[in-house]
């Protein structure tokens, strides 16, 4: 897209992500083909060396994904995009990451799983896995956007959180989104901001790859710079040296689950409609949140009170935002392509405030703006 | 330069116990990097998970401790992305055979510049001494306590096959020829391979009747035949002996430069078609 000229271009899902991280500076990109994300690396391994960036084609996801986490390590912005089984493949790297605070965009064009499920067909059925996948208490954070539009600017915003905050960001795209048509606005795209990774200062032989700064994202070196620096997977002092004391382990970890919360403005991102007045209130994510829009303008013009809370980044889950509409709403409606997922977060932050009422499907289907309508009639 | 300035001397003192030659082995790269003359500043390691891939956290280069059988993966990626950087990566047999095989036999296929040295124990030694698939057939291990009936492999014979431009064997009771080896993978442009026979008195050495230190380099000296001999021995002499030199010592496309000329036929494509 050329950013001089305004107007609209249309673009399809997984398109406007190689577009956006190429614009965000990504120039490294390792994958494995897998529907319905294949686009995503035959396109990086087309426009990559055009930039001077680079492709590879790895053995599998989970070399990809340590490909990205060591080419990250030298200060180039790296990305890898798979689905489902592919997603699985990755997640002990992608704990290495989140531990060892590797910048690296990890893009999940969602298909309906269990196992080899429906490799076609749209889910949502890895939001847990997002936030849960790798072993162990760690941060990540995880987008999901609502259109192909979103998707364009949520990869900028991927890149500047993970760049920034030193953690992982999983893009959590769905087959509709990854495959539909729809226009980007050059306008939309010039408004996000970019983020950069925080550089050292100072004397080399003073660096410590772990040392806080009081922001709680230690300045990242990159290998090849001079400051000899170690990575390790197992808990790691100031010197990134092996640690596994428990006085340590807790200071780590605090500082490590604490950078999110601190930094709070830099990832949480969700998009209110029509909530001022709402009685009844749709908390949605990825592509039902079209069908819940549409939803919403046909109950509003019956006169029911609806609105629509769209969450984007689903982790962190925006808690302090959705717990401002307890005693506002009567009730809530969830609807997900699976069989329950974010509701859970959903009904956590509620509690008894209100009923939270999930629509769920998990069959490849998607949903239709009737269903979530009838569905609103009902507790209406 | 003093090899100890190749060391980070407040990580040590190391974890291996007495008589482990994975010490060896690491003073055997180090002395490879400064034969060359390699800056420290420029020069990566990467490592996957076992005793042996704690040995580049001693070293004063940056280095990366990655998860089991995985630091191929990791170096390809430090690799492609910089390709000025020189990289090893160090690995054990279970990490480079078992769990990180394929990224091996990629690693090698793509011919991309990294060093690879295997710290072949013939044994787990980080999680207590399970067999591994260089264990040899018959040999004892805590999850091969009637006798392994698995067949070793033969990984230098697999690297070899699979496109690398250098591979080599070598021993720790052999220190000189497994230096100039390793100086040699270093020096190599493209995937060189080398794997180091070194012994795990605790684990290997305990369950198969090689107790002490002592009695592993007995035995090494007495598997070990040198290449330009066992050529000369027919195969009955050979069986039950390891052999040590030099597989493959070939100038092949390296995969770092190829992507180089891969990006320049590009630039000047689109240059020439805007
Ligand atoms: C995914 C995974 N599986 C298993 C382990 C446990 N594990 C740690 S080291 C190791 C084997 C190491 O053996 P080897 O590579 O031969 O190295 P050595 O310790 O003998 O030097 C295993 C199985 C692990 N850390 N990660
Ligand atoms: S267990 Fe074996 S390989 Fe590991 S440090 Fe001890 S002797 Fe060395």
């Amino acid at each position: 897209m050329n950013l001089n000229k305004t107007g609209t271009h249309l673009f399809q899902g997984n398109e406007a992500v190689v577009e956006a991280a190429i614009l965000s500076g990504c120039r490294f990109f390792a994958g494995y083909p897998i529907t319905p994300s294949t686009e995503i690396a035959e396109l990086m391994a087309v426009e990559l060396p055009k930039v001077g960036g680079r492709f590879i084609q790895m053995e599998d996801e989970i070399g990809s994904m340590g490909a990205v986490i060591g080419a990250s390590l030298t200060g180039t912005k790296a990305m890898t995009a798979t689905s489902g089984p592919g997603f699985s493949l990755k997640q002990e790297n992608i704990g290495y990451a989140s531990f060892t605070e590797t910048p690296v965009v990890v893009v999940n064009v969602q298909r309906v799983g269990p196992s080899t499920g429906m490799p076609t067909a749209p889910s949502q059925g890895d939001v847990m896995q997002a936030r849960w996948g790798t072993h162990g208490d760690h941060p990540v954070v995880a987008i999901a956007p609502g259109s192909v539009a979103e998707a364009y600017t949520a990869t900028i915003r991927a890149f500047s959180i993970s760049e920034f905050l030193r953690v992982p960001v999983i893009l959590l795209l769905d087959e509709v989104i990854g495959h539909m048509r729809e226009g980007v606005s050059v306008e939309d795209v010039q408004a996000v901001e970019h983020l950069e990774r925080k550089r050292p200062k100072g004397s080399k032989s003073d660096f410590r790859p772990y040392r806080d700064d009081g922001s709680g994202v230690p300045p990242m070196a990159n290998f090849g710079d001079g400051y000899r620096f170690h990575v390790t997977g197992l808990f790691h002092d100031e010197r990134g040296y092996p640690d596994l004391s428990p006085e340590w382990a807790r200071t780590l970890m605090k500082r490590l689950m604490g950078k999110l919360d601190a930094h709070r403005d830099v990832h949480e991102w969700v998009e209110e409609t029509e909530t001022d007045d709402a009685e009844i209130l749709i908390v949605s994510y990825g592509s039902p949140a079209q069908a819940a829009t549409s939803a919403l303008r046909q109950a509003r013009a019956e006169g029911l009170r609806v609105g629509q809370f769209r969450v984007v980044t689903v982790w962190p889950f925006p808690e302090d935002a959705l717990a401002k509409y307890k005693g506002q709403v009567r009730a809530v409606l969830v609807p997900e392509m699976n069989l329950g997922q974010l509701r859970l977060e959903v009904e956590r932050v509620m509690g008894d405030a209100a009923p939270v009422l999930g629509l769920h499907r998990a069959d490849g289907e998607l949903f239709k703006p009737a269903e979530i309508l009838e569905k609103i009639r009902e507790v209406d | 330069m003093a090899l100890l300035d190749y060391f980070r001397t407040d990580m040590l003192p190391h974890i291996w116990c007495p008589g482990c030659g994975n010490g060896i082995v690491t003073q055997a790269i180090v002395r490879g990097i400064d034969a060359l003359g390699w800056s420290q500043d420029e020069t990566v390691i990467v490592s996957g998970i076992g005793c042996s891939s704690r040995a580049p956290g001693y070293l004063d280069f940056d280095t990366l401790h990655t998860t089991h059988g995985r630091a191929l993966a990791f170096a390809t990626g430090v690799k492609l992305a910089k390709p000025h950087l020189n990289v090893i990566v160090v690995t054990g047999d279970g990490d480079a055979s078992a769990i990180g095989g394929n990224h091996l036999i990629h690693a090698a296929r793509r011919n991309i510049n990294i060093t690879t040295i295997c710290f072949n124990n013939s044994i787990y030694g980080m999680t207590g001494g399970q067999y591994s698939p260089l264990s040899p057939s018959h040999s004892y291990g805590s999850t091969a306590p009637y006798g392994n009936i698995d067949r070793a492999f033969d990984l230098c014979e697999l690297v070899r096959a699979s496109g690398a431009s250098y591979v080599a064997r070598g021993s720790v009771y052999h220190i000189a020829q497994l230096t100039r080896a390793i100086q040699d993978a270093l020096a190599k442009p493209g995937f060189a391979f080398v794997e180091a026979i070194t012994p795990c008195p605790v684990y290997f050495g305990r369950k198969n009747q090689l107790r002490t230190a002592v009695d592993m380099m007995r035995w090494q000296k007495e598997q070990m035949i040198p290449l330009r001999r066992a050529e000369k021995m027919d195969p009955e002499e050979l069986t039950g002996k390891v052999i040590i030199g030099t597989f493959a010592d070939k100038d092949l496309p390296e995969y770092t430069d190829s992507y180089e000329a891969l990006i320049e036929k590009v630039r000047r494509e689109v240059e020439e078609s805007s």
